[in-house]
């Protein structure tokens, strides 16, 4: 049926690869609102809608880097720190100017995707001209900076406007009126709950829509080239500077995004090593890798599965981690290991061969 | 360079992996304590069906960290909250009615927390004991508030953990905590020239210590050297201790967790820096870390509501039960979680709730039946509720005396 459609309308592979790809989201988005509505779906579902959108956005944003330009981020989950912090302070004392939560939360998101690409572009021109090791070890290095930075600064703001201080919330010399939005390592408490479900799956739509665009671009394919061979592309006059900067600021702008519907999912936001350091960033890591090192589609279902799976085992108490730990090693091994590739191969070739003859 | 990244991959997945079997090992250290108390949840299980009239019986949930780094928390409020059930439903729990405790693990994360939360919902809580440390607590708080639904918390000390109307705790706030260390300082005259040492990172330690400074004026003490760390060097403190020790602080304040007080302790031992050391209620539990010699927190004091060998009756019989029960001797947090449990008890029978009630219902009724409550419980006596959460009970100082927590 389908490949009769593609016939017709003369759907290229790479396209109908990418509609699978919307459609799966679409999919179980539809399958999702109709459990909703059953009212067939726990609260623990529900809790988990958001972060599952957040997970999925933040697996394909890293891909880009890791899989299209080629080179190993381990400080992922510091974009998404930028973009969490600074979308919540934006929400906060926007409150009373701007009262319409749509527009407010629209500006928040672009607000948050905007300094995370700012924090891309300052953290990339530096780390961009390291290769391998290296790069690897200095964007670790930067995601934990931008975790402890933003454990310092304390920020506040009354009726003459903002202060600002790194010492402590005493130091910000406000009037009395003055509410600290940023209470250093405290963090941000009171950020509106506006991320839903819905602008979750938007938002990973965008993303996919980005990605995926960019890669079958023109720049895309500079990209590419810059992974496969730096020198012939140099040779052919490809700016390498450019187009690696460019990758690696649409990457951070949209693990940014990711943040914002992190802050704007929880009350109360604090940078900590489980949810903006390179525990975050490893397991986003695990996510591209399970998933396929360059497939979007893949590192999505890897994250959807691995955020699901912990919280699914809650019922084996003590057990829940340890578990989850040897499901990720089998995983792992069914996916990667040589022997078993091999073993899909002739068993999927076989299918293959099946339908051709039917 | 596509071999050099087949490695660097290997590697991050090694760390990860790495990452989760400590996360594993945690989780194996609480595991004799958890399969007790699930022997125990069998057990209240088959009374509840023994006894079953019809009438079904009270869930209370609890939330807190029972795997990572704050474990021990966790397992406290986790114990504390089990044994004081099981004393309830053995004495014909509320108002006749059984209670049924269920206990989800948070990791002390905010998103974990709100999944604990939800989890719970699922199994049909009516009322929150939880949770455990405060940022999750004000996550928590946000989802709690939207569905209406009772919650005290035993150690959520931060402010905004009793920011909504629903919101109660048994503990004392962190800048109360600051105040009133600041002035048992000055009103025994412990010391006048005080340095602190921080952990600026932490929501509590940086709480506890901003109010303590500016109390700390006003009480006539001197902070000589005003010293922070962050959890990301919290190992080496020479240069924090050593200029406590220059500026010639007689007394160190240390509003920070057990384990890096530890650290401190030993370090300052082997500078040859002896002064007196003072804490809050973080410090509670030293004296059970491992491979700590006990020998060091000699003098040491803290501002904590309970200690273990108090003589009054009620703390005598709890100690010992907890000790029979888990092997160990119970610390604030245990206690905290005790009577949060109790105080659940008697705002539900001064507001005649029923267990058939959701748990929007029950909240409504407890949320005045606690204001107009006050209960006789470990962590102070004649204990009140305003009806903005905090409690009202006076805190007590206690000191490390041959290797024993001994009231002051």
């Amino acid at each position: 049926m389908e490949k009769s459609t593609a016939k017709k309308f003369h759907i290229d592979k790479t396209l109908r690869s990418n509609l699978i790809t919307y459609s799966i989201v679409l999919a179980a988005f539809i399958i999702v609102q109709i459990l909703i509505s059953a009212g067939q779906i726990s609260s623990l579902m529900k809790g988990l809608l958001v972060p599952l959108c957040i997970y999925s956005i933040m697996a394909i944003s890293l891909n880009l880097t890791v899989g299209i330009l080629g080179e190993l981020s381990l400080g992922h989950a510091g974009f998404m720190c930028v973009g969490a912090f600074a979308s919540s302070i934006f929400s906060i004392s926007m409150m009373e100017s701007i009262p319409n939560t749509g527009i407010r939360f629209f500006l928040a998101i672009l607000v948050g995707a905007a300094s995370a690409a700012a924090a891309g572009v300052v953290v990339g021109i530096p780390v961009l001209r390291l290769r391998g090791d290296y790069l690897a070890i200095v964007t670790l290095a930067f995601g934990e900076i931008i975790k402890n930075v933003v454990n310092v600064i304390y920020l506040g703001k009354d009726s003459a406007g903002f202060h600002f201080s790194m010492k402590n919330s005493m130091a910000l010399n406000m009037a009395k009126d003055g509410t600290v939005i940023l209470n250093g390592a405290q963090g941000i408490t009171g950020t509106p709950k506006n991320s839903t479900f819905v602008i979750g799956v938007i938002l990973t739509l965008i993303t996919l829509l980005i990605v995926l665009n960019l890669i079958n671009s023109r720049s895309g394919r500079a990209i590419m080239s810059v992974r496969d061979n730096r020198i012939a592309a140099e040779s052919i006059g490809i700016n390498i500077t450019k187009y690696k900067l460019m990758a690696f600021t649409i990457s951070a702008s949209l693990a940014g995004v990711a943040g914002v519907l992190y802050s704007h999912n929880l009350s109360s936001l604090t940078a900590t090593q489980k949810n903006f350091g390179y525990n975050q960033s490893i397991m986003i890591l695990v996510f591209v890798v399970l998933g396929g090192i360059g497939n979007m589609r893949g590192s999505m279902i890897a994250a959807v599965l691995l955020t699901l799976l912990p919280e699914l085992l809650r019922g084996l108490n003590a057990y829940r981690m340890l578990i989850y730990a040897i499901i990720l090693i089998v995983m792992m091994i069914f996916n990667w290991s040589p022997k078993l590739i091999d073993f899909r191969k002739r068993y999927f070739h076989k299918n293959m061969a099946k339908k051709e003859r039917v | 360079m596509k071999k050099s990244m087949k490695k660097l991959l290997s590697l991050g997945l090694a760390i990860a992996m790495a990452a989760s079997l400590t996360a594993c090992g945690s989780g194996k250290a609480s595991e004799g304590t958890t399969a007790a108390g699930t022997d125990t949840k069998g057990e209240a299980q088959t009374t509840d069906a023994g006894g079953a009239s019809g009438e079904g019986t009270f869930k209370i949930g609890g939330i807190g960290p029972i795997s990572g780094s704050t474990a021990i928390y966790g397992q406290a409020v986790k114990n504390g909250a089990e044994l004081a059930v099981e004393e309830i439903n053995a004495n014909g729990g509320i108002n006749g009615t059984k209670i049924e405790f269920n206990f989800q693990d948070d990791e002390n994360d905010t998103e974990k927390s709100v999944n604990a939360y939800n989890t719970l919902k699922d199994w049909g809580m009516q009322m929150l004991v939880g949770t455990v440390t405060s940022a999750p607590c004000i996550a928590v708080g946000a989802e709690s508030t939207n569905d209406n639904m009772f919650q005290l918390t035993p150690s959520g000390s931060a402010v905004d953990c009793t920011k909504f109307e629903n919101q109660f705790r048994v503990c004392f706030s962190d800048p109360n905590q600051g105040a009133a260390s600041a002035q048992y300082i000055g009103e025994n005259k412990l010391a006048t020239k005080v340095a602190v040492i921080y952990d600026s990172s932490d929501v509590y330690s940086s709480g506890i210590h901003d109010k303590f400074i500016s109390e700390a004026a006003n009480q006539g003490i001197e902070i000589t050297a005003d010293e922070a760390f962050t959890a990301d060097n919290n190992t080496n403190f020479s240069v924090q201790l050593q200029k406590a020790q220059d500026s010639g602080a007689e007394l160190v304040f240390l509003p920070i967790y057990y384990s890096q007080a530890a650290l401190i302790l030993a370090q300052a031992k082997q500078m040859g820096y002896e002064p007196a050391f003072f804490g809050c209620d973080g410090l509670d539990g030293i004296l059970t870390v491992e491979n700590f010699d006990t020998a060091l927190a000699e003098n040491l004091m803290l501002l904590t509501p309970f200690a273990a060998d108090a003589q009054d009756e009620l703390t005598q019989k709890f100690v010992a039960s907890f000790k029979e029960k888990y092997g160990e001797t119970p610390n604030q947090f245990a206690a905290d979680a005790y009577d949060a449990v109790y105080a659940v008890k008697a705002a539900a029978e001064k507001a005649g709730i029923t267990a058939d009630m959701d748990a929007s219902a029950i909240c409504d009724k407890l949320k005045t039946a606690m204001t107009e409550i006050s209960i006789n419980g470990l962590t102070g006596e004649n204990m009140k509720w305003n009806a903005d959460g905090e409690p009202d009970k006076a805190p007590k100082a206690i000191k490390i005396v041959n290797g024993a927590y001994t009231a002051m």
